[in-house]
């Protein structure tokens, strides 16, 4: 069944849309990532003009990870302070972010510096996490117990301390707040949700349970994609209403099938299939930059950057 | 644009009264475009009226070009600067139309002669218009925009495809593709005597979104905060929705 899209002026198969929002939003409640890094390539594949594809996809977003984050409320698996400390460091992180690409903008070929960081940073958080869920993976199968993820470091020395009960750490708001922060410029420059940097951040250096992050990181998603959705809305008018129902019809029930995926799984297991895909990602983006494109021409609207 | 107008006006002025003139007839003079739009077909049809004096020498010939919105664009090639692939040159083309295609009664070289298509801009090259190009090799990035066009079935070149009977009467369809914006067409017909233009008939098509479509449309131009806080309530209402479904089927 073709749709006609409004604002996109193409029109596409409904079926394909329900489908590819489905599988998205699955991934979504599984890993409490957003999705917007799989959803861009694949909506630009099939003929969305680019601009119209980012925007709609972060109302998308906002479908399928509120309906997650539902799912993990009924579980008790949101650590609503730590998502609101993160949110309030993320707040000031965009605000910065979006300063740091204008200025970097002006200096030229920002897209690709971000790009090259990217495949770098997602690199290094994919391999470091691989090596560390397969090593935990393979002591408990030994028999042994797993050791406490959780040490002693300078990170509990500092000032500010905070009771968080649901990921059972009493630290000092600075961290989280810091990790906020740098998620926020990231995800302001590279021009997406962010899920992938504060998942990993969120285990690795704030030391959550794993459990609680997937839930914790949807809820903050929200609150980042409905502000992105609002700012296309009103300064681009980018944002697709009929594109966006078609995927999020599909998000929402991915979503709630992604959860209990999930929850089913192991936290090493949960951990191994993040670090796949965020390495899955990597090997996308360089392979964007490294292999010889099929067109060598790409058409823009005149006056763009 | 105007001058060229003008200039043209007073080109009909100065030629001899036309021995031969179009009458022409559309199946449709507008096109609609609804939520469930899957592209359209335009009939367009016509006539040769003849005054009985003397007619131009050569073959007759029909050519009908239909040609969307023209708006400037930016084409960008990709070049290896050490090792990896970035945007680096680019050429920004005045004036390409969002759709064109050419339809003619046959093949170009007895239809159309090289002069008059320059003058006419009627095959696909000489519809975009590009000057002032200060890359080198300009003309790829100009072929590159008809290619990609032309892959995604907005630029087309039909020849043979207008029927013409009896040197008289002339039929064609237009099909326009399902990925085409709002906007008024222009249609052209050409009337052709041994590749030279005898006549010309121009007449607008206009494709408008209709219903839903339009509404939707106008207000996420006028309406943007209220569009923009309609999205957000739908995605937070169907995230509810499901959660909720799947919390009652597990009961």
């Amino acid at each position: 069944m073709l749709i006609y899209l409004p604002i996109a002026e193409v029109s596409v198969n409904a079926f394909l849309l329900l489908g590819l929002g489905g599988i998205v939003g699955i991934l979504s409640g599984m890993f409490g990532v957003g999705g917007g890094f799989l959803m861009t390539p694949l909506l630009f594949f099939i003929g969305i003009p680019p601009a119209v594809a980012v925007a709609t996809e972060a109302n998308q977003i906002v479908a399928s990870s509120f309906s997650g984050v539902l799912a993990h409320l009924r579980r008790k698996t949101v650590d609503i302070k730590m998502g609101l400390v993160l949110q309030a460091g993320g707040l000031v992180g965009s605000g910065l972010g979006i300063f740091v690409f204008n200025y970097l903008k002006s200096m030229g070929q920002v897209d690709l510096l971000v790009k090259i960081f990217y495949v770098v940073f997602l690199g290094a958080i994919g391999s470091l996490m691989f090596v560390e869920s397969i090593n935990t993976l393979r002591r408990t199968s030994k028999g042994r117990a797993a050791p406490k993820r959780r040490k002693h470091n300078w990170v509990h020395n500092l000032p500010f301390k905070m009771k968080f009960r649901v990921s059972g750490l009493y630290i000092s708001v600075i961290p989280p707040l810091l990790v906020g922060m740098v998620v926020g410029v990231l995800a302001a420059i590279m021009g997406v949700g962010g899920g992938f940097i504060m998942v990993p951040a969120m285990i690795y250096l704030l030391g959550m349970p794993t459990k609680v992050v997937v839930g914790t990181s949807l809820f903050q998603i929200i609150f980042v994609t409905a502000f992105t959705t609002m700012l296309h809305a009103t300064t681009n008018h980018t944002v697709d209403i009929a594109l966006a129902l078609l995927l999020l019809i599909g998000g929402v029930i991915g979503a709630q099938i992604g959860t209990r995926i999930g929850v089913k799984l192991k936290a090493e297991q949960l951990r191994i299939l993040l670090a796949v895909m965020v390495l899955g990602v990597c090997v996308k983006l360089s392979f964007d930059l490294l292999l010889t494109p099929r067109e060598l021409f790409v058409l823009g609207t005149a006056g763009g950057h | 644009m105007r001058f060229v107008y003008i200039a043209l006006a007073l080109l009909c002025l100065t030629m001899p009264a036309r021995a031969e003139e179009i009458v022409l007839g559309l199946s449709q003079d507008e096109v609609a475009i609804t939520a469930t739009f899957e592209g359209s077909r335009i009939l367009i049809f016509g006539a040769v009226k003849r005054d009985g004096t003397e007619t131009a020498e050569g073959d007759l010939g029909v050519i009908i070009t239909v040609s969307g919105p023209k708006a400037p664009i930016t084409v960008r090639r990709k070049e290896r600067r050490y090792g990896i692939w970035i945007n680096a040159d680019a050429v920004e083309v005045d004036s390409a139309p969002s759709y064109y295609s050419v339809s003619t009664s046959g093949p170009f070289e007895s239809v159309l002669k090289g002069v008059e298509d320059l003058r006419y801009s009627i095959t696909i090259p000489h519809a975009i218009r590009s000057v002032g190009a200060t890359v080198e090799d300009s003309e790829a990035f100009t072929e590159a925009l008809i290619r990609i066009r032309s892959d995604a079935r907005l630029y087309s070149t039909f020849v043979g495809t207008v029927d013409l009977e009896e040197d008289t009467l002339f039929r064609t369809a237009i099909n326009l593709p399902s990925n085409i914006t709002e906007g008024n067409y222009e249609a052209r017909i050409f009337l052709t005597r041994g590749g030279v233009v005898i006549d010309e008939y121009d007449t607008v098509i206009p494709v408008e979104k209709v219903g839903i479509e339009r509404w939707l449309y106008r207000m996420a131009q006028d309406n943007a905060v209220l569009y923009g806080l309609m999205s957000l309530a739908i995605a937070v209402a169907a995230g509810w929705g499901a959660s909720a479904a799947f919390a009652a089927l597990r009961r």
